[in-house]
């Protein structure tokens, strides 16, 4: 049984196969057609983005979606365990895509039903569909995977997207520069990994030191409630703000990715620059979601 | 030089060389029901580690992969397998490449956690000893583990 539970479980060969099956996809070359599959989406936490993309995905190769909104449903409340309800549900269904805090929850779904199981999230563990399509945009941007230098900037120690990111890229010889406030640092097991696997990183506070040099600059949210002192959240949120005056002497090839949503992370005077690429890396997330259902569906040929 | 503190056995299992001051978590953790004759060694004098426990269990032959979970407490111990007073078979413990069910994840947002789901943990490096839970992918020193001991 395939599934897409972690970054972690993806050979680069398997990364490759994902994003070229969604290059093919996207020029028209592979047309999957899922006339008689039905994906049940389980959304444990509110989603309002990767919902809508696995709709749509799923949607435009013809397939129909369930959707359970498991925060407010009723069967947990009834006090049925996890197990039956991803029972119950895969009796229904051809393909369970799971949203939910409880990290590790994907993987035991995929332990505990007969048909492909996504992770759309788990906690702050790991969210492999975004990182698929953040290297599917990385790889339109930038014509490649290998040897770049790449900006991660914000909050680097509970956003899984980065995390994923991290892992994912590890493999293709990237220089990270990780740019955050003190305490909201890229954990140590991530960079490890990283090292380990032949990737660089250098952590820096202050993101126009390095702008200059990097191909791409990954922008997330820092969030206010992640500061024990209001005070110090004042004093370091507008550190990590991107504007436009910033990018002057940016690389021709340079662009500025974020998972979105964004609140004030990235200026909007940036949206009309030909660097901003987030409203597309979003609509990359479409197309890469047709390709992860239709590899696991085992209708991409 | 002394005689042997504990009493050879008959058939059976012994565990040697267990790190000094863990005999008693090695025996929790193979869970040794009451109703087996277990003798307990601490802090005998040892050539090679200066202090060590010794655990012997009569009338119990202990799986290989029951054996190996030891290597988590100590690294060091070994381990001999009686029959009729003669050692059939001995060995060093050695590192699983996981562990079921054995070391509770100390992640309160781990499904393991929330939903009582056995556990299981990978071996990331062996010295020192640092695991990864498979589930939520967070990794540990062994030291910030607790180790479920049976009911």
């Amino acid at each position: 049984m395939q599934n897409l539970i972690s970054i972690r479980d993806l050979e680069k060969a398997d990364i490759v196969h994902y994003l070229e099956t969604a290059t093919r996809i996207e020029s028209g070359e592979i047309v999957p057609d899922m006339g008689d599959q039905l994906a049940a989406l389980l959304f444990f936490e509110p989603s309002t983005r990767t919902r809508f993309s696995f709709e749509t995905a799923m949607k435009r190769m013809g397939g129909r979606t369930l959707f359970m909104d498991g925060t407010t449903s009723t069967s947990a409340k009834k006090g049925e365990s996890f197990a039956d309800t991803l029972m119950t549900i895969s009796m229904y269904s051809d393909i369970i895509v799971i949203r939910s805090a409880v990290e590790g929850s994907a993987r035991y779904a995929a332990e505990t039903v007969d048909i492909p199981v996504i992770n759309a999230g788990d906690g702050a563990n790991q969210h492999p569909t975004q990182a698929l399509l953040d290297l599917y945009s990385v790889r339109k941007t930038q014509g490649g995977l290998e040897n770049l230098t790449i900006g991660l900037i914000g909050d680097l120690k509970f956003g899984r997207t980065v995390h994923s990111l991290v892992q994912a890229l590890a493999s293709f010889s990237p220089r990270f520069y990780f740019v955050s406030p003190p305490h909201l640092r890229m954990p140590e097991d991530i960079c490890t990994d990283l090292t380990a696997h032949g990737g660089q990183y250098t952590e820096v506070t202050d993101p126009e030191s390095i702008i200059g040099e990097l191909d791409l600059m990954y922008v997330t949210r820092i969030q206010r409630e992640r500061f024990a002192d209001p005070e110090d959240y004042e004093r370091v949120k507008d550190s990590y703000v991107i504007d436009s005056s910033m990018l002057k002497g940016v690389k021709t090839n340079f662009k500025v990715f974020h998972p979105l949503p964004r609140v004030n992370e990235i200026s909007t005077d940036v949206d009309g620059t030909e660097y901003a690429y987030y409203f597309q890396q979003a609509k990359n997330g479409v197309v890469m979601r047709e390709a992860i259902i239709s590899i696991l569906l085992g209708d991409a040929s | 030089m002394k005689e042997m503190k504990v009493d050879p056995i008959k058939d059976g299992t012994v565990i040697d060389h267990i790190a000094s001051g863990h005999a008693l978590q090695v025996t929790e953790v193979l869970n040794i029901n009451r109703f087996q004759i277990v003798m307990i060694g601490l802090n005998l004098s040892s050539n090679k580690y200066g202090r060590k426990d010794i655990v012997k269990i009569e009338n119990k032959e202990l799986s290989e992969s029951e054996l190996n979970t030891i290597a988590l407490i100590s690294p060091s111990a070994t381990y001999s397998i009686i029959k009729n007073f003669e050692v059939v078979r001995k060995s060093k413990v050695t590192m699983p490449q996981t562990i079921e069910g054995l070391i509770v994840c100390p992640n309160p947002h781990c499904v393991t956690t929330v939903e009582r789901v056995p556990t299981r943990f990978a071996i990331e490096t062996d010295d020192p000893v640092t695991v990864r839970c498979e589930y939520c992918e967070k990794s540990y020193g062994i030291s910030e583990v607790r180790i479920r001991i049976h009911p």
